[in-house]
């Protein structure tokens, strides 16, 4: 520890820190730009200069470090005069146009001017103009005479992106901050750039020129995208959510957001809201009011059980609910008697369900995980499935750890990755016995799984020294891992290594409330909090055996089911389908009889647990649109009208209340262990797909948010095959093909892919273009276009 | 033309030979006599660093940092690779010295490099040449390939345990990248950039390895003081002003070029030397060491002699040694918005002060030249000038605010008069 004393503080700060870390210790404040806690020292913009004695000159704060007995004085005539200087130079060449400036009234120079600027200035030349850059559908860089060359975005997108997308060209007064010529910022967190702005040269383009700063209310939410439960600030304008911010959470998000959470809620504004509970007759759909609309659900829901018997009716409902949301309607579906019910829609493979005794979640805090040694990934597309988790990990391996892979793909991480295994779907859980045949050989344990079977590849060797060499490691299975058809077997496996080597084991969960949703049983085999129940159909049997009626929570069957076309195929043919939505989706006007619109995120209050297990409250952020109604009020009348017990909540406290008690104990209630699953290879003949759902069709939001999709991830997919696949199918890389799953053929572009195993075909599901092909890892036929 | 004298650097050089840069003249001449000697004899590399010390070799790039010293800052026990960089970005206006050693004697510089990294216990060398004497790096690529297939350079140096690599690299002409840490970020393939320092490159210097940055006159001159010894070379010189000095001489002299003198001879010799002021005029101010070094009046400098000690106590710099001669029929207004407008267009852009102080600086000096200059304007300039010196990550702020300084101290009446009365007191003739 070293003592120093800054503006007559005495304190003491450990070996390495700037002046600029010890200042924030005890609280001083030294104006900066350049300077971000999470990016490199560029130590370039000049306004923390501050006085230290015996210093010939004035040092930068932030990239000087500190040194035993040193003297700093911030606010000294040397270091005033020295930040005024620096704070004259920039605002020399920036433009008067505060007053139409997005940044206006949160602007960090406006802030610091106001502090070390002076009334007039004494520069009388014309000043610079710099044209504006085309960044792309989410980042604005129209307005770039505002820059002052603080390189926080340069930097970001370097060591945080993890690919140098923003650079500064040119010299000196003629800099330029700008994207590679003639392309666009297509990171998947790019909109951090906007808060690392300090001025309005990078501005939210869907949000450009809507609103004040200071006319916007700030109201914490939670995001709902999928299962990280970054912490939101929502601003809202006459109840009108009109951008979505950071909330600073070190644990989770750290102080970024991807750029699914932030522009997402262009949806929530958007014509594609159902706004008025609708009843379809004789084929055409009539807007009502809820109680017509209620009575129909209710005459609907009692005549197909009266007629076809409980069992007839299957609910599946969304991840990205609330979790009061998820435990009325399973306490509502139970009480009915309907034990068909699931939210695990886009899985495959449920041979685990018996064995399983608690909620599948990430196995460690976030934060263990990305400090862990080595972190071994199975099945997972992380920068799309993950987007700051990608990240995350990424910053960890330049701390030094380890990161291995098993995957389906050899895509660019931009990240060094220790050692990978790339293999087809089905081969994943092979790959990963690999990898636990060689720890417990490593170990000389042996593992409660037969092995026998088991070939060890260099590869796998050395993804297993890896996570027995490390002091804490690792092990995670990603969205692909659990849309696979060997999903229980990677649970069982995976457990295997954790005892074995002391790795944590866990899974990157998809959805917001993946975990809430398992927690208070939206599940055929387990009821709340791990309740014993009569057993029922899980997702993909409820539409492999088609009902009679469905009650959708939150789900586009088509493009949240692991397979679309079979799913939409029973959707058609049940009686009655009830969808409970936001949005009037073209899919649901088509084979629903009932839409009733419930709040998405911002317009209910609620709570998410996120893939570590923590619950996550939040409070509706503006006023439902039109008739839409949270979604647990619209249960709670609906167990009334049911006639049900238990449904006499008057708050969402209420509703809480009832799991949140079980909750507090919910460590216990998380497990990722398995038993009764035995290792088998499901032999395969032929193509089989790889269909991840891309970044931004995750759910029914996302899918509508249109500057989201008019990224370069929201594009037509192409499908793409290992060389060897495309020329034994006649085909020529960029040429038209067909492929084809059950009924549906599609037309679409091919890529060749060395980076894919051979007899895979990847095509990304969920997009319009894909919506009506089959299974995510089903087989799948390409031909000559 | 170079013309020289009393030399060490081009001692036996006959300029007028056109094969007297290859690596037969050089060897005719004792070259890679010194490399020779320290592999057969076993000179340690703390002798070879001891004999530098005593030369008193200062590093001729402008700063006049001790080389011995320097050299000994490397830290040699370091496990891993370590650089040996010379700086042959030759930019600052009216420098061309560095060019004539590419030019007539390159294998001075293959030579000095070699014993450099040899002492600093590196096993590969860069030279960064600037990009605006191109034929020159050419020519040094081909006593590179010379010296290679001689032996001097690769595995195994003349059957010893020493091995080292030695490679040109050329730059695009941006004057930022003769400060050391930009060339190391040019050279690394990034943006010639000056880096935030401490670190300083002896601990993280190329790739982050330690590396040593010297000049290439400084490299040039050590096959000499290994062969002839560091006592002799400081003898050439005056004491902690060591050897002989390359003078760049421009201006308004009747021979400008290069001159080769122990450091301490009187200016007034080596303006002798480049046949005194052309036309017979009068002088009226020096530059003594390049375009960031305050300029000084005639009569002042012709009481000084060529060392970094007089020329400080003068009040400027030896710098890199241009000596820039201008006479009587100099506008001062004129010469000083010229270099403005150079750091101007030079600035690399990175800290606040720089980028917009320059601009500044010339705009105002432009207008004064231009008769539009107010009476508040000295005083903005040097206002904006204690703005920017000692504000930045690099010292190109300074150096822009040097000449500013000078001039407007030392012809502070002919920038009154321009304010004043919009023409100028000298009426600039170009010649």
């Amino acid at each position: 520890m070293l003592e120093i004393e800054i503006d007559g503080k005495k304190l003491t700060v450990p070996q390495g820190s700037t002046i600029m870390d010890a200042a924030h210790s005890v609280g001083t404040y030294i104006p900066h730009f350049c300077y971000h806690k999470k990016l490199s020292i560029a130590a370039n913009c000049r306004m923390c200069l501050v006085e230290v004695e015996k210093a010939p000159k004035p040092l930068p704060a932030c990239a000087t470090p500190v040194t035993d007995g040193m003297r700093v004085h911030t606010h000294s005539d040397l270091a005033v005069k020295a930040q005024q200087g620096v704070m004259e130079f920039l605002l020399i060449n920036h433009p008067l146009d505060c007053p139409i400036c997005d940044q206006g009234g949160e602007c960090q120079l406006q802030d610091i001017a106001v502090g070390y600027g002076g009334g007039s200035s004494r520069y009388q030349e014309e000043k610079r103009s710099v044209p504006g850059k085309d960044m792309g559908p989410l980042v604005s860089a129209e307005e770039m005479s505002r820059c002052i060359h603080c390189t926080r975005c340069v930097r970001f997108t370097e060591e945080i992106g993890g690919f140098q997308e923003i650079g500064m060209a040119n010299r000196g007064e003629f800099s330029e901050i700008l994207p590679f010529l003639g392309k666009t910022v297509d990171s998947e967190i790019s909109g951090n750039v906007i808060d690392l702005c300090p001025v309005g040269a990078l501005t939210s383009k869907p949000f450009r020129y809507s609103a004040r700063s200071w006319e916007l209310s700030r109201r914490k939410s939670v995001a709902p995208h999928d299962g990280l439960g970054s912490n939101l600030i929502v601003q809202v304008y006459n109840h009108k959510v009109m951008r979505v911010l950071p909330l600073e959470n070190e644990a989770i998000n750290e102080c970024w957001l991807s750029d699914r959470d932030r522009f997402s809620y262009e949806a929530l504004n958007s014509d594609a809201r159902l706004t008025r509970p609708m009843i379809k007759h004789d084929g055409k759909w009539h807007e009502t009011d809820w109680q017509t609309a209620l009575d129909y659900v209710v005459k609907g829901l009692t005549g197909v059980s009266a007629q076809h018997g409980k069992d007839a009716i299957g609910v599946l409902a969304g991840a990205g609910a609330t979790t009061e949301e998820l435990y009325l309607l399973q306490k509502l579906a139970r009480a009915f008697g309907v034990n068909n019910i699931d939210h695990r829609l886009r899985q495959r493979d449920f041979a685990a369900d018996e064995g399983q005794t608690g909620a599948l979640w990430l196995g460690s805090t976030i934060a263990e995980m990305a400090s862990a040694n080595a972190v071994l990934v199975v099945g997972s597309t992380q920068r799309h499935e993950q987007p700051l988790l990608a990240a995350r990990l990424r910053q960890a391996v330049k701390k030094g750890a380890e990161l291995n892979l098993i995957h389906v793909a050899d895509d660019e991480l931009l990240t060094r990755v220790n050692a990978k295994l790339i293999v087809a779907p089905q081969a994943l859980a092979d790959g990963l016995a690999q990898v636990l045949k060689a720890v417990a050989e490593l170990k000389g344990a042996s593992a409660n799984l037969d092995l026998s079977g088991v070939t060890v590849y260099d590869e796998a060797r050395r993804i297993a020294e890896s996570l027995v060499r490390a002091e804490t490691a690792s092990v995670v299975l990603g969205s692909v891992a659990q849309h696979s058809p060997v999903f229980s077997q990677l649970l069982a496996i995976g457990g295997e290594i954790a005892r074995l080597s002391g790795a944590h084991f866990g899974v990157f969960s998809e959805a917001a409330n993946s975990v809430g949703a398992q927690f208070v049983g939206a599940l055929p085999r387990r009821g709340f909090a791990g309740a014993a129940v009569t057993a029922g159909l899980n997702a993909a049997e409820m539409i492999a055996a088609p009902r009679k009626a469905y009650v959708l929570w939150g789900v586009e069957p088509e493009a949240d089911c692991h397979d679309g076309q079979a799913a939409v195929a029973a959707m058609k043919a049940a009686e009655t389908v009830i969808a409970f939505t936001a949005f009037k989706g073209d899919g649901l006007l088509d084979y629903a009889d009932v839409l009733l619109p419930t709040a998405p995120f911002t317009e209910t209050a609620g709570s998410f647990v996120n893939m570590e297990g923590k619950l996550q409250t939040f409070n509706g952020v503006v006023r439902p649109l039109g008739e839409t109604r949270p979604g647990w009020k619209v249960l709670r009348v609906l167990g009334n009208l049911l006639s049900l017990q238990g449904f006499e909540q008057n708050t969402v406290e209420d509703v809480r209340a009832e799991f949140v008690g079980p909750f507090g104990d919910g460590a216990a209630k998380l497990s990722n262990a398995v038993s009764g699953v035995a290792l088998d290879k499901p032999a395969v003949t032929g193509l089989v797909r790889v269909g991840e759902v891309p970044m931004y069709h995750v759910d029914a939001i996302v899918r509508r948010a249109p500057s989201l999709q008019a990224t370069v991830h929201a594009k037509a997919p192409v499908a793409s095959a290992n060389p060897a696949v495309l020329a034994a199918a006649g085909l020529a890389d960029g040429e038209l093909a067909v492929v084809r799953q059950g009924a549906c053929e599609v037309r679409v572009p091919v890529k060749a892919d060395a980076g894919l195993p051979e007899g895979v075909l990847r095509l990304a599901a969920a997009h319009p273009a894909t919506v009506g092909l089959g299974g995510l890892f089903d087989p799948i036929e390409l031909k000559r276009g | 033309m170079a013309v020289f004298a009393n030399g060490i650097l081009f001692e036996g050089v006959d300029t007028s030979d056109p094969n007297c840069w290859k690596i037969e003249a050089y060897q005719a001449r004792g070259g890679y006599q010194a490399l020779k000697k320290i592999l057969t004899e076993g000179i340690s590399q703390d002798d070879v660093i001891a004999e530098l010390k005593t030369s008193s070799l200062r590093g001729r790039g402008g700063a006049g940092f001790p080389t011995g010293l320097k050299w000994s800052f490397m830290p040699r026990s370091f496990p891993g690779d370590k650089y040996v960089v010379c700086n042959t970005d030759e930019g600052e206006p009216g420098t061309f010295k560095d060019r004539d050693i590419l030019r007539f004697n390159p294998h001075a510089l293959i030579e000095g490099m070699i014993i450099a990294g040899y002492a600093m216990g590196a096993a590969r060398g860069y030279n960064y040449i600037h990009g605006e004497i191109f034929a020159e790096y050419e020519r040094f690529e081909e006593a590179l390939d010379e010296a290679r297939r001689a032996g001097f350079l690769g595995q195994n140096i003349l059957g010893s345990t020493f091995s080292y690599e030695l490679f040109a690299h050329h730059g695009y002409g941006a004057y930022i990248c003769g400060e050391e840490t930009a060339l190391l970020e040019s050279l690394e393939g990034k943006k010639g950039q000056p880096r935030f320092k401490p670190p300083f490159p002896a601990s993280f210097g190329l790739y982050g390895k330690p590396t040593t940055i010297n000049n290439t006159e400084t490299f040039a001159s050590v096959p000499y003081i290994i062969t002839q010894g560091g006592q002799k070379f400081l003898e050439l010189g005056k004491p902690n002003n060591g050897g002989t000095k390359l003078f760049s001489v421009s201006g308004h002299v009747n021979r400008p070029g290069n001159y080769e003198i122990p450091l301490g001879t009187p200016f007034a010799e080596l303006l002798e030397m480049a046949g005194g002021m052309r036309g017979g005029k009068k002088l009226k101010a020096v530059i003594p060491g390049g375009s960031s070094a305050p300029v000084l009046p005639g009569d002042i400098m012709m009481q000084c002699t060529m060392d970094y000690d007089s020329i400080a106590k003068a009040g400027s710099m030896l710098g890199s040694g241009a000596v820039i001669v201008m006479n009587e029929d100099v506008c001062m207004v004129r010469a000083l918005e010229r270099l403005a407008y150079f750091y101007h267009e030079e600035s690399c852009g990175q800290c606040t002060p720089c980028r917009e102080g320059t601009g500044w600086l010339y705009r105002v000096i432009h207008r004064i030249l231009n008769g539009e200059g107010r009476p508040e304007d000295l005083e903005l300039l040097d206002s904006v000038g204690n703005n920017m010196a000692g504000r930045t990550i690099c010292a190109l702020a300074d150096a822009a605010v040097f000449p500013v300084r000078s001039f407007t101290k030392h012809f502070r009446h002919e920038f009154e008069h321009l304010i004043e009365h919009k023409t100028p007191l000298v009426n600039h003739k170009w010649c």
